[in-house]
């Protein structure tokens, strides 16, 4: 039996929907009533969440969940990351793509271990699937794990995975209404990196207007400037992850 | 989209209650659901079929309790309904509003035997 979340062992990383059978008629019960619950949709989610969370913090471990649109340049800024953290810090990688490994082979090739978690139809990573992708990656105290979600603004808003930080990606070839369309997403996000900014003297962005959306969504997040091509604006996100690692608690 | 997922949660969350409070059909089910809890009504009303074929909520009627957004104006302090996260306040019509409720999304009760 899996030892994380009691799935039954199927510790496998393709996801699949959990089936049981119907519970069997146990011993006298009472007839027809109303039983008050209360509780979120989410509930297992949430729990398998906090599972993960308390084993990162006990590892030291500073969990990020990579949120944007297909094509915002998650994996090529992960590329840049990696190279730029080589030697200092340690990174792993979780890929979530409802097909292909391309990604996880990309960061391979830029130096970091990667799993690959394919999600079918599924729009989005759960709590459970990045469990056992994070068991069986087995990362060293002091890492940062990098969770590259599905390239989706929408559902991976409710799902929780246990990351310390939600961090949305918003190239600005995608237009600055993004924030207002998702609010969801921006809201649930602690930084916004606006990718692509090599891009400005070529694309119609208005600055000024996207800022200013996403303050009215989240005023709270923070925003880098980034061009993960050409590596502007990449030593502010490179400080911003440094300083959010946690200090290893001592047992 | 999401909405399927949150169903299969729910069933996977009603399963595990059944063997706890020993119950083995369920009749109907009454959701509390926000404005701003970020899904569809219909498509959860859509993906209840799907989801609970096979299980103990099979046939279940299914309600869902629509719940309002609502916020407090952070500029001039009114308690404010809302629309979506990023609505001006409708009273000063310049403040952000900081939401306190309407991100619902929970099962309230089931009628069972
Ligand atoms: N000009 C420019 N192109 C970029 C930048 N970052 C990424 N790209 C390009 O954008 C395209 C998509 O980049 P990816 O890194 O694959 O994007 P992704 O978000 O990982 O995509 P999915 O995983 O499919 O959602 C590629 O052609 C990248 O070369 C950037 O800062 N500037
Ligand atoms: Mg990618
Ligand atoms: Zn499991
Ligand atoms: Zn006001």
């Amino acid at each position: 039996m899996c030892t994380t979340c009691g799935c039954g062992g199927e510790a496998r990383l393709e996801h699949q929907p959990h089936s049981h059978a119907h519970p069997d008629q146990g011993p006298a019960r009472p007839g027809r009533r109303r039983i008050s619950l209360e509780q979120s949709l989410l509930a297992k989610n949430d729990a398998l969440a906090a599972l993960n969370r308390q084993a990162f913090l006990a590892r030291g471990i500073l969990a990020l969940n990579l949120v944007s649109s297909p094509g915002s340049g998650k994996t090529t800024l992960l590329e840049q990351t990696i190279l730029r953290l080589r030697g200092r810090v340690p990174v792993v990688v979780i890929e979530g793509d409802q097909q292909t490994s391309q990604d996880a082979d990309r960061i391979r090739a830029a130096g970091a271990p990667a799993i690959q978690i394919n999600t079918g139809k599924g729009c989005h990573l759960d709590a459970h699937m990045v469990g056992h992708a994070f068991e069986s990656l087995a990362p060293a105290e002091g890492t940062v794990l990098m969770i590259e979600n599905v390239g989706n603004l929408v559902c991976p808003a409710a799902f929780d995975l246990g990351e310390a930080h939600k961090v949305v990606i918003l190239s600005v070839t995608e237009g600055e209404d993004k924030p207002l369309k998702y609010p969801d997403m921006f809201a649930a996000a602690d930084l916004m990196l606006l990718n692509k900014v090599d891009l400005l003297p070529h694309v119609r962005f208005d600055m000024e207007r996207c800022l200013g959306y996403a303050r009215r969504v989240n005023p709270a997040m923070e925003v880098l400037r980034v061009s993960a091509q050409s590596g502007e604006g990449l030593e502010g996100w490179i400080h911003w992850i440094e300083a959010h690692r946690p200090s290893l608690q001592k047992a | 989209m999401h909405e399927l997922s949150l169903m299969e949660g729910l069933v996977q969350g009603i399963q595990e209650e059944a063997l706890h409070q020993k119950f083995t059909r369920v009749h109907h089910v009454r959701l509390e659901v926000g404005r701003l809890a970020g899904v569809e009504v219909e498509a959860l009303r859509f993906a209840f079929g799907p989801a609970t074929e096979g299980t103990l909520m099979e046939g279940a009627h299914l309600e869902i309790l629509e719940r309002p957004g609502q916020g407090v104006c952070q500029a001039c302090g009114q308690e404010v309904e809302v629309e979506t996260r990023f609505d001006l306040c409708p009273v000063c019509g310049e403040g952000f509003v900081a939401i306190t409720s309407g991100t619902e999304l929970r099962v309230k009760d089931l009628d069972v035997d």
